[in-house]
């Protein structure tokens, strides 16, 4: 018998393929995310707009916070740790949390270097802008990536940008000989074996979800439609004026992401979504996605 | 005869699914909608949130057709998959087809820090065994056999794989580590494990 291998780390993440995972501060929202066919929670303190507003250091959730929506509801729960900050990760994986996400949300803990991602047995999912830093964290032990896009800007200008980024260098990359692989790992900067892996399957060796920005039902489909196989709601549903329907709207949308009916229908009668931010609007030492190396 | 399978996509990893019938050369379509049911002979449901696929199943009104076909035509499930087949579920969030007359206990090893690799011996009721990787992820267990449900695989006195008639329900993923075995017992007429064999066997 093994337990906490990659294969079996990737594995969870392919269960959550094809869903939609949704940011919670409490068990109320657990709940709500659940009732409307949520594929997994994650369990933070404040969500990634009230972190903007609200400034200062941000940390791992509270242990207590994290198990009270383990006790709610069924689905995975995952939690987020500070960029390098292997010992939140130990605590989160002392509570038998089913993902961890070493998040850019949170204010990094090292401007150098990522956690060492193979040590744990709990799998862990990274943000990305590009395929270099998408190999990196895959090379660290992610188990599952996500584009970061802008957290908590309700505005999915960034996370389009960074999964149609990937998608290009992903065919760039199996369009090459084998010879020019060497040299597109060091432009990359991402090992070659990783590299020729990408050139192989023309796509990552792991599960590549959408993150950060989605707020609508067609913001969804967008992703979806782009490659992502799985979509994270962030701010996007409690930000909203009325949650519970955002929450079952976005889940079809993602369900039925080809079918523009589909998604016309879940986008009908919805209350306002959040208000958002233009990108001019965040300045560039105030934009989440800039962390993480 | 040219069999055409249908993956139920609703959530989950049907994708896998999907790349296991493109191996074996057998055609596999999408199931999103009642009227997808139409043109298939074959359905797998696959792994992925049993509350989540519950709930779109009822959200997209696909329910009773699921069920006429079930009762006329094979259906696999895995692990998340299972559990939609069985006819009871001990959590209240589920709503099962009941094709398969089990009692399931979902998550029933913990959370996915105790998901696992595990080395499994499968009997077909003649004297081929086979013993394969089995990949369980926050993986159900059957906690009771109704009637005319066949083990063909157990772990730890647990049964991990079951038969009953053109129903085959999984605690484990096969199409996580690309094992086709399983998928060829409902859907490949040519091969020794073929369900209408297997079926021969036991009432023999």
């Amino acid at each position: 018998m093994s337990k906490g291998t990659f294969e079996i780390k990737v594995g969870l993440a392919e269960m959550l393929k094809g869903g939609v995972i949704m940011d919670v501060t409490n068990s109320d929202q657990a709940k709500i995310a659940e009732d409307a066919g949520a594929c997994a929670v994650m369990a933070l303190e404040r969500i990634p707009a009230d972190i903007r507003k609200d400034g200062g250091i941000s940390r791992m959730s509270d242990p207590e916070m994290i198990r009270r929506i383990q006790e709610q509801v069924s689905i995975p729960v995952m939690a987020k740790c500070r960029i390098g900050h292997f010992a939140e990760a130990q605590v989160l994986e002392t509570l038998d949390i089913d993902f961890i996400d070493e998040s850019e949300v949170l204010t990094p803990a090292d401007e150098h270097n990522h956690i060492w991602k193979h040590d744990f047995k709990a799998p862990f999912v990274c943000g990305c802008r590009n395929l270099g830093e998408a190999l990196r964290r895959i090379s660290e032990g992610a188990a599952m990536i996500r584009t970061k896009g802008e957290a908590g800007s309700g505005n999915i200008v960034e996370a389009v940008r960074h999964m149609r980024t990937v998608m290009t260098e992903i065919k760039r990359v199996t369009r090459l000989e084998k010879d020019e692989l060497v040299a597109e790992a060091k432009n990359l900067g991402a090992p070659l074996s990783l590299v020729q892996q990408v050139a192989k399957l023309g796509k990552l060796p792991v599960p590549n979800f959408a993150a950060g920005g989605i707020a609508t039902p067609a913001d969804a489909s967008l992703m979806m439609q782009l490659g992502a196989e799985t979509v994270f709601v962030g701010s996007g549903i409690f930000k909203s004026d009325d949650p519970a329907m955002r929450a079952k709207a976005v889940v079809e949308a993602t369900t039925h992401y080809r079918d523009p009916i589909r998604v016309a229908a879940a986008s009908t009668g919805l209350k306002s979504a959040m208000k958002g931010l233009d990108m001019s609007e965040i300045p560039m030492e105030e934009r989440l996605q800039e962390r993480g190396w | 005869m040219v069999i055409k399978v249908g993956v139920l996509e609703l959530q989950g990893d049907f994708a896998l699914h999907h790349k296991v019938f493109s191996k074996l050369g057998i055609e596999s379509i999408p199931v999103k909608v009642a009227k997808d049911l139409d043109s298939i002979d074959g359905l797998v449901i696959p792994g992925g949130e049993s509350t989540t696929i519950s709930l779109l199943i009822d959200t997209f009104h696909l329910r009773q057709a699921l069920i006429e076909f079930g009762n006329e035509k094979p259906v696999m499930g895995t692990c998340a998959g299972l559990i939609l087949m069985a006819k009871n579920v001990h959590d209240e969030r589920i709503n099962p087809l009941g094709f398969l007359n089990v009692t399931v206990d979902r998550n029933a090893y913990g959370r996915q820090i105790e998901s696992s690799t595990e080395l499994v011996k499968y009997f077909f009721n003649s004297p081929i065994n086979i013993e394969l990787e089995t990949v369980l992820i926050r993986a159900p267990k059957i906690s009771k056999l109704g009637e005319n449900v066949h083990v063909i695989g157990e772990l730890n006195g647990s049964p991990v794989a079951v038969i009953s008639g053109h129903h085959l329900g999984l605690t484990f993923h096969p199409e996580l580590n690309g094992i086709d075995l399983f998928h060829q017992i409902l859907f490949n007429p040519n091969s020794d494990h073929y369900y209408k064999k297997i079926n021969q066997n036991y009432a023999a």
